[in-house]
């Protein structure tokens, strides 16, 4: 019994310093990638390939979404909006919703199951496949040719994605506001332009998305660098980057519009 | 020969002993020599640590005791920037080849010089050029990894082991898993590019036959340990039962068939409950 017991503790001990250690080795490897952030900057072609593969290759993805999502607010909000009587008010309704939360959060959720998922997955196989130990073999640091231009094209796709998902939107709000629904156009936009302000709002998105790709391709590279070289190895990493970064992406939405919406 | 150093010699390895996680022992007390011009193998059963050697040399992993020197220094004491300067002397040539899946033939093959030359780029193109029409493939420099045999792979991975014209180049398994045609040709070319190129090499293997056509000297290692040595002449006539049993694939010898388990009666006794 007692044995059962101590068992069980040291089980649960060995569990908690093991994650401990993780969150620590990834810190460190943050600063790594970090450090060897000169040569994704200082060669921006190996950059902007990144940003090719994870922001061009999202688009599609993001565009038809966004599209569907302002569509779906529009619908959603002239029903409850109508009932008040200030259907006019759709325009700021749809803006708002997605410039502040839906185009960073959702564009953030998409981005980690579309990109950061392949960024991991392409970075384990490199090390399944010894290609990350012959580039250190080449004298060549891997952190620094390969981790770090996908980090940086991973940080700068997510911003511009994310402001993508809100522009269509907005449009797709317009689409069934206006031109289905037949809510005023003029009302539809001189409210929105006049609600929407661009320090709180648009500002503040950004600064989510912004946060929220270095917080999706820091998983994502980690996960990838981190992952056992097997091909169960690289699948249970390319699982954990979709989950951990979709929870890190709702969890730091939180905090982040509690700082900024609600001035505490 | 055995841990004699010789001026000659581009790698010594003495007492050389190494454990994964400190504990598991892969190899001990290992000494051996690479001289300067030579091309050498070292061979043995899988998993005796013959891998783990080549990763030694090349300073990936540290050595619990002993040392390795290439070009006089000891590998383990090198700082970051000293190892990989001489890393960038090192060319090697890894198993199943680790071409880089997302560049092509020709930008594997000019990966090095991009990276540590300021070569201008007319230069790079006839030198990357050169070195793949030295294994036969200058008509495949278009061709991505995904589109080459493994004969082929291995050939454009041994270019680009050879790309900056090393002091010593490491061989892990080259002929692994090729038919008898390319396995002929990687093993030429092996021996060619040794020789044309003034380098040193080390081929870890476990291919006899086709070792002992063109390398200088062998050691083979058994349990962490080198067991025996010699020219390849030396090798075909030993008496060793070990090496006899290694060069004419005996199934039976110093190296047991079976596992070692409990004795076979006692385990069929337990599993019927008896």
């Amino acid at each position: 019994m007692l044995d059962s017991v101590t068992g069980m503790l040291r089980d649960l001990g060995r569990h908690v310093i093991g994650r401990i250690a993780r969150l620590g080795f990834a810190a460190r490897f943050f600063l790594g990638v970090l450090w060897g952030s000169g040569t994704a900057w200082r060669r921006f072609q190996l950059t902007i390939r990144e940003v090719f593969f994870s922001g061009i290759h999202s688009l599609i993805i993001i565009l038809v979404s966004g599209l569907f999502v302002g569509m779906v607010l529009g619908l959603q909000g002239y029903d409850t909006l109508q009932r008040y009587g200030s259907s006019e008010a759709l325009g700021v309704l749809v803006a708002l919703s997605l410039v502040r939360e839906l185009g960073p959060v959702v564009a953030g959720l998409l981005f980690a199951s579309r990109a950061g998922s392949a960024i991991t997955a392409e970075i384990g196989l490199m090390k399944a496949t010894e290609q990350l130990t012959a580039m250190e073999m080449m004298a060549v640091d891997p952190v620094a040719r390969v981790v770090a231009p996908r980090f940086w094209g991973g940080v700068i796709s997510m911003p511009l994605l994310a402001a993508m998902f809100s522009a269509i939107g907005v449009f797709g709000g317009y689409l069934v506001g206006v031109v289905l629904i037949g809510v005023d156009e003029g009302a539809f936009w001189s409210q929105m332009q006049a609600a929407v302000d661009f320090r709180l709002d648009i500002v503040n998105g950004i600064i989510k998305s912004v946060i929220f790709g270095v917080a999706v391709s820091l998983i994502a590279v980690f996960e990838g660098y981190d992952a056992p070289p097997t091909a169960e190895g690289v699948s249970g990493a390319t699982t954990r980057t979709v989950v951990t970064s979709s929870l890190a992406i709702l969890a730091l939405d939180f905090v982040l519009t509690a700082f900024m919406f609600r001035g505490l | 020969m055995d841990g004699e150093v010789t001026t000659e010699s581009l790698v010594e390895i003495s007492d050389l002993t190494f454990g994964y996680d400190g504990r598991r022992t892969v190899l001990s007390g290992i000494n051996l020599n690479i001289p300067r011009g030579k091309l050498v193998a070292i061979m043995g059963g899988s998993g005796c640590g013959k891998t783990t050697l080549l990763r030694l040399i090349g300073g990936q992993v540290r050595p619990s005791q002993g040392y390795v020197k290439v070009a006089g220094r000891v590998v383990h004491e090198l700082d970051a920037e000293a190892l990989y300067r001489m890393r960038r002397k090192m060319g090697m040539l890894f198993q199943f080849g680790a071409l880089f899946t997302d560049l092509s033939v020709f930008e594997n093959v000019a990966f090095q010089m991009r990276e540590h030359t300021g070569l201008p780029e007319e230069l790079i193109h006839d030198l990357v050029l050169m070195k793949l029409h030295a294994v036969g493939l200058r008509g495949a420099h278009a061709l991505m990894p995904s589109e080459l045999s493994g004969g082929m792979a291995r050939r454009v991975a041994l270019a680009r082991a050879i790309a900056l014209d090393p002091m010593l180049i490491m061989y892990d398994e080259p002929f692994a898993g090729l038919d008898p045609i390319s396995l002929g040709v990687i093993g030429q070319l092996i021996r060619q590019l040794n020789d044309a190129l003034g380098a040193s090499s080390i081929v870890v293997t476990h291919d006899v036959h086709e070792s002992l056509q063109i390398v200088d000297y062998i050691y083979f290692i058994s349990e962490g340990r080198v067991i025996a040595e010699g020219t390849p002449a030396e090798i075909r006539d030993s008496s060793d039962p070990w090496v006899h049993q290694f060069v004419w694939a005996e199934v039976n010898g110093p190296v047991p068939f079976h596992y070692p388990g409990s004795a076979y009666r006692e385990q069929l006794m337990e599993r019927s409950g008896a």
